[in-house]
């Protein structure tokens, strides 16, 4: 009451959404809701609010900046649609893709980490120097301080970057192990074809 | 039926199974790519499809694909043999297949991420580093201008000039000592150089010495040395050169 002004605004949460919105763009990291709530002077709830009302300004095929929730945060980024145009201007994150040991190394840092080189290299069979060499450079891992067993080896975790890079909110989104193994299924149900057949 | 040229149709391969096992033994295929479950399947269907056990076929497949396991396994452990060497047989094979069925779980993760790479490698976004936290100004104490002025003032005060006293070096003349050695060696014929110049300053000392060069030099003396650093022992030359030296010196 003793601001009258702010009846003007017809809605108090799209002005919130605005001061978001702008928060957004200035950063280029994703910012989380308590990051938001904190740089606008507001509760997190409405932050809530705010962000639902951009993700539906912002979403694919409505707009050439999609907002999405991505490595803990939230963030912008170009729609699918200028990806091509994009590609032209600039270098995707992973722009050569990765080989099959950096893959794999990276799967075992995401699903095992914080691991150290020891530990990958027993999972793989092999070193794995070069790759975590490799994946840290890209920076889709970083060092994680050190092990407290095993002679205070390096450990390494996945960055937030591996995050936006593979379109995931948090690592809880990566696939649980067991659904995988598609191929195993596979096998099984061919002998076990091979069998009917021969029983019959 | 020959197993060696049994058909096989695998990710990491195509082709005859004989042809495999050369490319793994000139070490050209990655074993551990290998999908020897994918071998056996096919195997079983192709033995299905001829409707006759030939137990020849099947003793000789076993064989291989034996030997293909071991390779692999040995691929996949290289530094762990003497660790699993310990354990006994039924430990050593349990052991192995936990490993294989964690590396064959990460190597699924990792067909997972390649794949999600693939579909999600059109996503752009703004990398960079964004300053979140600006930092705050540096607060300055107060500071007092008159406290600078008095250091300030301290140091437009000129330095004392630098004395020059110890540079002078006063030499006495050669000619002193020519004529003090002149008159000794007019009294005694042997004199010691050390011995005439005791209690003299260093500089002094080094005037007496330039004297007896000169009188050297003139032939009035004979100078002589043992070794270096011995006692130099001055010795006159013959009276009949008295007259040269009174000349000499005017």
């Amino acid at each position: 009451m003793d601001r009258p002004l702010r009846l003007i605004s017809s809605n108090p949460v799209d002005q919130l959404a605005r001061a978001v919105e702008a928060l957004l763009v200035v950063t280029s990291q994703p910012l989380s809701v308590e990051e938001l709530a904190a740089a606008a002077a507001d509760d997190p709830e409405r932050i809530e609010m705010a962000l639902g009302l951009l993700r539906e300004r912002y979403r694919e095929g409505r707009s050439g900046i999609v907002l999405e929730h991505v490595a803990g945060g939230w963030a912008f980024r170009a729609s699918r649609e200028a990806a091509e145009a994009c590609a032209r201007l600039v270098e995707r994150p992973v722009q050569r893709g990765l080989s099959q040991a950096a893959l794999e190394t990276l799967a075992i840092v995401a699903y095992l980490g914080p691991c150290s080189r020891p530990e990958i290299a027993r999972v793989r069979g092999v070193a794995a120097d070069s790759a975590v060499a490799g994946l840290v450079e890209r920076g889709l891992i970083a060092e994680a301080g050190r092990d407290a067993e095993a002679g205070g080896a390096v450990r390494y975790r996945t960055t937030p970057l591996f995050e936006r890079v593979f379109g995931l909110a948090s690592l809880s989104e990566l696939p649980r192990l067991d659904d995988l193994g598609g191929d195993v299924d596979e096998i099984r149900e061919r002998l076990a074809s091979v069998a009917e057949q021969r029983a019959s | 039926m020959v197993v060696r040229e049994l058909e096989l149709d695998l990710d990491a391969f195509e082709g005859p199974f004989d042809l495999l096992l050369t490319l793994v033994l000139k070490e050209e295929v990655d074993l551990a790519e290998v999908d020897v479950a994918g071998i056996v399947v096919a195997f079983v269907e192709r033995l299905l499809e001829r409707d006759e056990l030939n137990l020849d076929a099947c003793g000789e497949f076993l064989v291989l694909i034996a030997a293909l396991l071991e390779l692999k396994a040995r691929a996949l452990f290289p530094e762990e043999e003497a660790e699993l060497a310990d354990l006994e047989p039924e430990e050593a094979a349990e052991e192995l297949a936990r490993r294989l069925a964690e590396y064959r779980r990460m190597k699924e993760a990792a067909g997972w991420l390649s794949t999600r790479l693939a579909e999600e490698g059109d996503r752009f976004f703004r990398l960079g580093p964004a300053p979140l936290a600006p930092t705050p100004e540096r607060r300055l104490a107060p500071q007092e201008p008159e406290s600078l002025a008095r250091v300030l003032r301290l140091l437009a005060v000129p330095p004392p000039a630098p004395s020059v006293a110890h540079m002078g070096l006063r030499f006495p003349p050669v000619a002193q000592f020519v004529e003090r050695f002149r008159a000794v060696l007019r009294r005694r014929r042997r004199v010691d150089f050390e011995q005439e110049v005791q209690g003299l300053s260093r500089v002094e000392q080094a005037v007496a010495f330039l004297a007896l060069l000169e009188l050297r030099k003139s032939g009035e003396v004979e100078l002589d040395q043992a070794a270096p650093f011995a006692p130099i022992r001055i010795s006159r030359t013959d009276v009949e050169g008295e007259s040269s030296w009174i000349a000499r010196s005017a």
